[in-house]
């Protein structure tokens, strides 16, 4: 038999179902993975006794012939999620003790379904990051390694060499669906945080429609961009733990009153007489003839399952990436003006109520936070708000008519690649210019600001052995033409044999 | 358009982040490479086109103007980092 913490979700379910083996004994594979794991430092909570109660509440469940969609399922749950009466610290030192008194819908849905804790996930401080190097409570190792690399684990519990990023912002979230660490893992998305991190590790995230799913009780970074999806090893588990994850929530205004569909019912649909866009804008100068050739390769591989393909124009894609970079930082200095000493969260006393503000916020928070509060508040700022807001939001609405044009032409999903590049080395990137790191999302970030539905999948491997995805973007709420033809991706290329426990 | 020393310890202040004086200068030249990114956005003629509100066509939802939740004022300053008798404390601030 396969050895548990390999199944899939899919797998998993019908394994409990035929009493293959229970839930406590699936919880109890992968809370001991997780402990040979943690070098990676992929969780940043363990809740090994949490996963072993709900996993045993489960097995009562099954044995009654009540199993739930998710029942026995063990998941990772980013650290942006609050999880009641478990530590939430949206990888900040500035909420480092903080102790949720409330779940959020989406962790909510998930237990409600029978889903079972591992643990939380690291990530970059506030999901502001594309490497998970941001991070308060260090970076996250990948288990990928380039071929020949010096990478090991370290007779000290460390990892030596060079590593590889996982990607961010959900680095945890990917590197411990890629190293066998949970079935799948919650992730949010706010520029491509779930999509560029999938792609990096080999593994499948969806960022869905802006407003399917809630994000009540989720830290938030940009209001009007921030989505939570899954992340998980292959395309049929994501659509399983997005149905799970999604609702319609009076908590969240923005958050539509839909029904969710059987997503999992779309997977098999195939694209036969589907017409897939591919956008010129994206090929851009330096763009690595691997990434090209797998796009191609994506394209025919759509095509040969009896999808047709069309050159499509998206022409304002290039002003996406400079424009998120004016919107996020704004909306995120808005919604980060709530961390101040105060009401919860760390503290440092001052000599009166603005030092104290002050002092709390540059010990709390780390270098590339303080850099987007910094920026969102010049743009916010007297002056300054028509010249860079304002024309940033009109580029938005130019951005998503683009989109909209495109679809009226009876377009259904658009390819493209989902990152410039495959994995880079810790510490390789942004040190000196932040923006060089912002380029990692140039091929994400036009989704989140037209609010559309995207996936990555894995579709193949550099020349180094590394995973490299492609993206598909979807019209609103049409997450099922994704899952469809993001199958079709994943039955072409095969599923990519992820790495050897070599940490362990 | 790039920031001086002076605007940004100004930013800081506004966004109540203390800064040192040896951050500045980093700040100023990073602050400087992300406004330099964002200026390609001035090529674009964006006249006649409204700024984005929504980005889903949908009605806000609305509920009944009604006590739902509360109750509870320990659960709200339990994670507070000074508190005495379910209010948060902080240092004076009129005299």
């Amino acid at each position: 038999m396969t050895e548990l913490t390999h199944l899939t979700i899919a797998e998993a379910r019908d394994g409990l179902k035929a009493k293959s083996f229970s839930a406590t004994e699936l919880a109890q594979a992968h809370v001991e993975a997780i402990e040979k794991a943690r070098a990676l430092n992929a969780y940043v909570l363990e809740t090994p006794e949490k996963a072993l109660a709900m996993a045993r509440a489960s097995d009562e469940r099954i044995a009654r012939g009540e199993a739930r969609a998710l029942e026995g399922i063990p998941l990772g749950i980013k650290d942006l999620f609050c999880t009641e009466g478990v530590v939430s610290t949206a990888g900040s030192k500035i909420l480092a003790n903080f102790n949720p008194p409330y779940e959020s819908t989406v962790t909510k849905n998930l237990w409600d379904d029978g889903a079972v804790m591992l643990g939380k996930l690291n990530m970059d401080e506030f999901a502001m990051g594309s490497s998970n190097e941001t991070s308060a409570f260090g970076p996250v190792v990948s288990p990928w390694r380039r071929e020949g690399s010096n990478v090991s684990a370290g007779a000290s519990g460390q990892v030596e060499g060079t590593h590889l990023v996982p990607g961010g912002s959900s680095g945890g979230s990917a590197a411990a669906v890629a190293a066998h660490l949970c079935l799948g893992a919650t992730a949010t998305d706010t520029g491509g945080s779930i999509r560029q991190p999938a792609a990096f590790t080999g593994t499948v995230g969806i960022k869905p429609t802006y407003g399917r799913v809630s994000r009540w009780g989720t830290v938030a970074f940009a209001s009007s961009l921030d989505q939570a999806g899954p992340i998980t090893r292959t395309v049929r588990d994501s659509a399983i733990m997005l149905r799970s994850m999604a609702s319609p929530d009076p908590k969240d205004t923005t958050c539509v009153d839909l029904p969710v569909p059987d997503y999992e019912a779309a997977v098999s649909r195939g694209v036969k007489g589907l017409k897939i866009g591919i956008p010129k804008e994206y090929r851009i100068d330096g763009m690595s003839p691997e990434i090209e050739k797998l796009w191609h390769q994506g394209a025919e591989w759509l095509r040969a399952a009896g999808a047709e393909i069309v050159e499509v124009s998206l022409p304002h894609t290039k002003y996406a990436l400079p424009a998120y970079y004016i919107v996020a930082p704004a909306e995120a200095s808005s919604n980060l003006a709530r961390y101040d000493g105060v009401r919860y969260g760390l503290r440092e006393n001052g000599r009166d109520i603005v030092d104290l503000y002050e002092k709390t916020r540059a010990a709390g928070f780390g270098r590339e936070v303080k850099r987007r509060i910094m920026i969102g508040t010049y743009v916010l700022s007297a002056g300054y708000y028509d010249a860079y807001y304002v024309r940033a939001q009109k580029l938005r609405t130019l951005i998503k008519r683009d989109f909209e044009e495109v679809y009226a032409k009876g377009i259904h999903a658009i390819l493209t690649p989902a990152t410039p590049s495959a994995a880079f080395g810790i510490g390789e990137k942004g040190s000196g210019d932040p923006v060089e790191m912002y380029l990692n999302d140039i091929f994400t970030v036009t989704v989140n600001m037209a609010g559309l539905p995207g996936i990555a999948v894995p579709a193949g491997l550099d020349a180094q052995g590394l995973p490299l995805g492609l993206q598909l973007i979807g019209r609103a709420f049409d997450e099922e033409t994704l899952f469809a033809a993001g199958q079709v991706i994943e039955d072409s290329a095969g599923r990519i044999k992820l790495p050897q426990a070599w940490w362990a | 358009m790039s920031v001086d020393e002076k605007t940004v310890r100004r930013i800081a202040h506004l966004a109540r982040i203390a800064v040192t004086d040896e951050e500045v200068p980093h700040l100023q030249g990073e602050l400087n490479a992300i406004l330099s990114f964002v200026e390609q956005l001035n090529e674009v003629d964006v006249e006649g086109v409204e700024p984005m509100t929504s980005v889903t066509p949908m009605v806000m939802k609305k509920r009944q103007d009604g006590v739902t939740d509360g109750g509870y004022p320990e659960k709200i300053v339990r994670n507070a980092p000074a508190t005495e008798d379910n209010f948060f404390l902080v240092p004076k601030v009129v005299e």
